[in-house]
């Protein structure tokens, strides 16, 4: 039988001999995770259950990272309800602030992801992951107090949609523009409880945080996960965390292909030479426009960080903008890291220094402002443009301000501009 | 098992923050969750809801985040099940692990108007809205997936998982 990429994976965690969309499945899993906000309800309902373990204490992470380092009262009980269970149940894998970073930044940078595993995470932008060649899918808190007690996961198995890029991408055009440009074309249902494959010339070519962008948005379609085959720009990534080695000939990284006449519900194809800097208007990642087709659009944030876009390359694309200029009086630049490590490169490469130099602000490891957390809330009728990935209604503060969503390079242009611009224009 | 209750009426694209928007989340009571349900959706939706009451809506209702609180948040303002065209998957697998009843009815979800009386009866597979006098029919629920609400959700599944 021929497979898909997603279904492989699937097929290797469970029993069954074969399977196909849309059959049950009860799946092994070798990595689950929660977050301050969704593990203390999995923690709630793991004691219903009266067990004395985790399936695995080395296969479960906590994060505190949506509201720390706490934001207030409530937010640091949530988060001492993790500590506590890390505690009890010997996870060695909980990240206390000063180790903490995005949950989807911080576990693939520790290398605690390998092409071919199968994530769940209770976090919808789990699907990140996918990036490395995992099949990994956010799921619910009680998903993951059933996931901790038995190491398992109910899962229909998706069908799958190819989407193949072409050429070379035009300057300034990133992973998140690819993305935005595919929810743009199918909308934000428009993979319903599919799995999404990137694939093509210009995928291979795809920088490795390029590539988590990606797969990281695959949920604003709707997609159950977002998946691109192993290949070399894997590999080196792998073996630049410092973890462990893998050689040119492993299989992780030469096997794990689509057959080549593997069923999918929907095949794309995209001319990455037409794509130019987007940008989400509010209030749906799916209201697309090119960047250069929106005039005066005054700001009163920008936001440069998150899941989507707080790795290194997003950092240095950004200061490449923001060097020796000044962020426009009035407008609040907040740039947020991934991680501690990603700080501290930001730190030794001088890209803190030129945030700072330009009026920014250059915050510690949060999600804070993404989800209308903490760290840059908006006030009635305030507008900003965001790295991150969602801009319903509400979604960063008052329920009547908005968000734009676009790549590093265009906030940081915007952020100079004062209103949102080109990078050309910065 | 029959829900009977008013319909309270949405659009398209019904996301989680709307549900319940992430400033409450430093939360996991139920109650505290339903004070603020809808609320940059329907700020006095709380206060209109009544026990029984049935949430129709479009297309991709529970869209966004992973939030299980959003579903929590739904049941304990006392709606008894909600009705969409369709649904984001992780809400629809958290509404079937923790109980709240939710139903993929196109038609439904088409017809009824806000207010309408709407009568639910899962085991003939029947929605009724008694003020239009109109019958619908709905998706029924994967052979799998009913043996997990028979169960009484996916943590009394997972009990018996564990003992075999």
């Amino acid at each position: 039988m021929a497979y898909t990429i997603t279904e492989k994976i699937l097929l290797k965690h469970t029993k069954e001999k074969e399977i196909y969309p849309g059959k049950f499945i009860n799946a092994g899993i070798d990595l689950c995770l929660g977050n301050d906000i969704t593990a203390p309800l999995a923690i709630e309902e793991f004691e219903s259950l009266g067990i004395d373990k985790v399936f695995d204490a080395k296969k479960v992470a906590l994060v505190p990272d949506h509201f720390t380092p706490a934001k207030d009262m409530k937010s640091a009980n949530q988060c001492r309800r993790l500590r506590d269970f890390a505690k009890r149940y010997d996870i060695t894998n909980y990240f206390e602030v000063g180790e903490m970073g995005i949950e989807h930044v911080l576990l693939p940078e520790r290398g605690m992801i390998l092409p071919g595993d199968l994530v769940v995470g209770a976090d919808s932008h789990t699907c990140t992951y996918g990036a490395l060649g995992a099949f990994s899918t956010g799921v619910g808190s009680t998903d993951l107090a059933a996931a901790m007690a038995k190491g398992e996961v109910w899962l229909k198995v998706p069908e799958s949609i190819k989407f193949i890029f072409f050429g070379r991408l035009n300057k300034w055009v990133s992973g998140k523009d690819l993305i935005l440009h595919v929810i743009g074309d199918i909308g934000v249902d428009g993979a319903l409880y599919k799995a999404m494959e990137f694939s093509g010339e210009t995928i291979k070519k795809l920088p490795m945080d390029d590539r988590f962008t990606m797969a990281n948005m695959a949920i604003e379609a709707g997609a159950k996960n977002g998946i691109i085959e192993p290949d070399f720009v894997t590999l080196r990534h792998m073996n630049s965390l410092g973890k462990k080695k893998f050689g040119f000939g492993d299989a992780r990284f030469t096997k794990l292909k689509s057959d080549g006449n593997a069923k999918y519900a929907k095949v794309y194809e995209y001319d990455a030479r037409k794509i130019e800097p987007l940008v989400a208007l509010p209030h749906l990642p799916s209201n697309v426009k090119p960047v250069k087709r929106l005039k005066n659009v005054t700001l009163d944030q920008v936001v440069i960080g998150s899941c989507t876009n707080g790795r290194i390359s997003d950092l240095r694309i950004a200061a490449k903008i923001l060097r020796g200029k000044k962020v426009k009086p009035g407008i609040r630049l907040i740039v947020i890291p991934g991680t501690q490590k990603i700080y501290m490169q930001a730190v030794e490469e001088g890209l803190a220094r030129i945030f700072v130099e330009a009026g920014g602000i250059f915050s510690t490891p949060t999600c804070g402002p993404c989800l209308g957390g903490h760290m840059g809330i908006l006030a009635e009728g305030e507008r900003a443009i965001s790295t991150t990935n969602r801009n319903f209604v509400g979604r960063m503060g008052h329920p009547k301000s908005e968000v734009y969503l676009a790549s590093p390079a265009v906030a940081a242009a915007s952020a100079v501009k004062g209103k949102i611009a080109h990078p050309d224009e910065a | 098992m029959i829900y009977k209750g008013r319909a309270h009426k949405f659009g398209n694209d019904v996301n989680t923050d709307e549900i319940i928007p992430a400033r409450y989340l430093n939360t996991t009571d139920p109650s505290e969750l339903a004070k603020h349900c809808m609320e940059d959706i329907d700020a006095r939706f709380s206060k209109k809801v009544s026990p029984g009451d049935i949430v129709v809506a479009g297309r991709n209702f529970g869209c966004g985040s992973s939030r299980e609180h959003a579903p929590i948040a739904i049941k304990a303002s006392g709606v008894s099940c909600v009705i969409a065209e369709s649904f984001a998957r992780i809400f629809f697998r958290n509404s079937v692990n923790i109980g709240l009843p939710i139903l993929e009815s196109a038609e439904a979800a088409k017809r009824i108007r806000n207010k309408d009386v709407v009568k639910v009866d899962i085991s003939r597979g029947e929605i009724k809205n008694s003020t239009r006098k109109e019958s619908y029919a709905f998706e029924e629920y994967p052979t799998f997936m009913r043996r997990i609400i028979s169960s009484g959700g996916l943590m009394n599944y997972t009990k018996k998982r564990l003992n075999t």
